[in-house]
């Protein structure tokens, strides 16, 4: 009998549910990643001839309720046209009735594995900016993310960064819809009530996905609201929480239940940091714009919203934004002492 | 070394197969002995490794003790004894080996064992093999809980074993060989920078028929292990219980 290693173990667990694409475009090629929900895939588009990620439910079931999940997933990304947010192609439903969508295939590393290339803070901080681009768009969408971790964001081969894995998304608002965007969307649910087994109307869906009470996210990450299930309260402090604790990894190399750094921090950023992560959303950066606004002016060698300076931090500050010109009139005085030492001792 | 091969019940695949307590109170035989073989090549190898790295025994003790365990198992009817709502069946096997080690220790009178009451091939040596090729080192292995973590893998491991070789012999009777070549190659071996592309290029087959024998052979795969697994359940409670245990979510 053939002795089977743990990895095979794992992938016999798993391998029942490796779908079959028969009956639709696509092509299975290798399986990338597996979810809270469901397994992302690499998939080739047959039709349009290019690699796309396919991300499927485990397996058919009875109620639905993930179902309704990866379908919200898709419908949030679709509404989510940013380069920082991998773009959505398609949805729909195996033949065994599981239901999948395709989004683009990003080829890159995830975040946590990224930055072990990258030591320069800098570097870090305006690969941090712009996670935060992505996520305030969503907020300015109506879209919080909910489960914001370095596992949840690629950094692809040109440097590209994008926020994935939005299945715990929560919409705070509609925003306005023409008549046609109302009619399509209106169509698309009655669709899916076809194709899914359990189905009920949007509000539904909604508070089951999202519903008061259950926590979802992952540890260290999520804030304090949030991990108390308190759902209904959620707003975009609770993603901005997140992103401290994403600056505070990229930082320090650290997961925030760790209580210490393992690499010292500059103040300044320690002070955003500890904003961004107050245990009160109200004493948290009021948006992600406000966060990035002081990432940004620290890199620009202006002082920080989140801290009140000492004479010596200013004096430090411009000492580290204006060091070169600094150094140079120190060099010239000193120059022209020495001439002048010179010139008294020697006339 | 393998000790008395005498395998009973051939390459049948029963359409349903009885409980293994529901058979061991059976009046009938011959359901009673291929029952007792299919518990038997289930949990020998589990209880084998368990023998060594729980109670500490050299591989010849543990051979001893292995084969000890089995024919007390049936000596004094202790599959009779479970009571299946009281707790799992793999769980009642491991307090069982745990008393008999004790027992056996206590008396000072162990023997060899086994002979022709055993009707399936023991290959110790290869238990041994994978023992040590699977860094199971006791140090590792400190608390009970990784014990029954320990204990309930090497089942998960001897359970998936003998499914693949069930559907094995099912491709081959089936004349789908190939199908199971490719099945090794992608599921079990995980060979680096497999994908079905390469697959169907290997053999020459559209990557579409590749997708397709390979959702055939997890498909019958699953059935097969669930099938097995019905058997050496206690009851079907504990097999719903355990479906979730080995594949992770509800049959």
């Amino acid at each position: 009998m053939k002795y089977l290693s743990d990895k095979a173990i794992e992938r016999l667990r798993d391998s029942p549910d490796i779908p079959s694409l028969e009956g639709t475009r696509y092509v299975l090629l290798n399986r990338l990643a597996r979810g809270g929900m469901g397994v992302v895939y690499a998939a080739q588009d047959d039709m349009l001839g290019r690699r796309v990620a396919l991300k499927v439910l485990d397996t058919p079931e009875r109620s639905g309720g993930l179902a309704r999940r990866l379908i919200r997933e898709a419908q949030v990304l679709a509404r989510l046209e940013h380069p920082g947010i991998v773009p959505v192609h398609d949805v729909g439903t195996l033949q065994d009735g599981r239901v999948f969508y395709t989004m683009k295939l990003v080829e890159g590393q995830r975040l946590d594995k990224h930055i072990q290339a990258v030591p320069s803070i800098p570097d870090r901080l305006r690969l941090f900016l712009r996670i935060c681009d992505a996520v305030a768009f969503a907020h300015a969408r109506g879209v919080l993310h909910r489960d914001l971790k370095p596992a949840n964001v690629m950094v692809g081969p040109f440097g590209e960064v994008l926020v994935l894995d939005w299945g715990l998304a929560k919409i705070l608002r509609e925003l306005a819809h023409t008549n046609s965007e109302r009619d399509s969307e209106d169509a698309f649910a009655k669709d899916i009530a076809t194709s899914t087994p359990a189905s009920g109307a949007d509000s539904k869906e909604h508070s089951a996905v999202t519903g008061r009470g259950s926590v979802m996210g992952t540890p260290g990450y999520m804030s304090p609201e949030q991990a108390r299930g308190d759902n209904d309260r959620l707003d975009e402090r609770s993603d901005i929480f997140s992103l401290g604790a994403m600056l505070r990894f990229l930082l320090a190399e650290i997961s925030p239940p760790t209580p210490k750094p393992a690499l010292a921090i500059d103040k300044s950023l320690e002070a955003i940091c500890a904003k961004a992560l107050a245990v009160l959303p109200e004493n948290r950066y009021f948006a992600v714009t406000d966060l990035a606004a002081d990432v940004s002016r620290y890199l620009d060698g202006l002082p920080v919203s989140a801290r009140k300076e000492t004479l010596l931090d200013k004096a430090g500050r411009f000492y580290r934004r204006h060091n070169v010109a600094i150094l140079l009139i120190a060099a010239y005085l000193l120059v022209r002492l020495v001439l002048l030492l010179v010139s008294r001792r020697w006339p | 070394m393998a000790h008395d091969v005498q395998a009973l019940g051939g390459d049948k695949f029963p359409p349903t197969r009885w409980s293994i307590v529901e058979a061991a109170r059976s009046g009938d035989p011959a359901e009673r002995d291929r029952a007792l073989e299919s518990l038997f090549a289930a949990y020998w190898k589990p209880v084998y490794k368990y023998v060594r790295l729980r109670w500490n025994r050299p591989a010849e003790d543990a051979q001893d003790l292995t084969q000890g365990f089995f024919v007390e198992l049936l000596e004094r009817e202790l599959l009779l004894r479970y009571v299946p709502g009281k707790g799992r069946l793999r769980t009642y096997l491991r307090v069982c080996v745990d008393s008999f080690v004790m027992n056996e220790d206590k008396a000072e009178h162990r023997q060899k064992r086994g002979g022709n009451m055993i009707h399936v091939a023991l290959d110790f040596d290869a238990a041994e093999g994978e023992l040590n090729a699977g860094a199971m080192d006791p140090a590792l292995i400190p608390s009970p809980v990784s014990l029954d973590e320990f204990f309930e893998k090497e089942w998960i491991r001897s359970l998936f074993s003998m499914a693949v070789e069930d559907l094995r012999k099912l491709c081959d009777t089936r004349g789908r060989l190939t199908t199971f070549q490719m099945f090794e190659e992608y599921d079990l071996d995980s060979v680096e920078d497999i994908s079905y592309e390469k697959l169907a290029e290997k053999y020459g087959l559209p990557v579409t028929d590749v997708t397709n024998g390979l959702a055939w052979a997890r498909r019958e795969f699953r059935r097969i292990a669930l099938d097995r697994l019905r058997e050496i359940c206690g009851s079907y409670d504990e097999f719903e219980r355990e479906v979730v245990t080995v594949f992770g979510k509800h049959a």
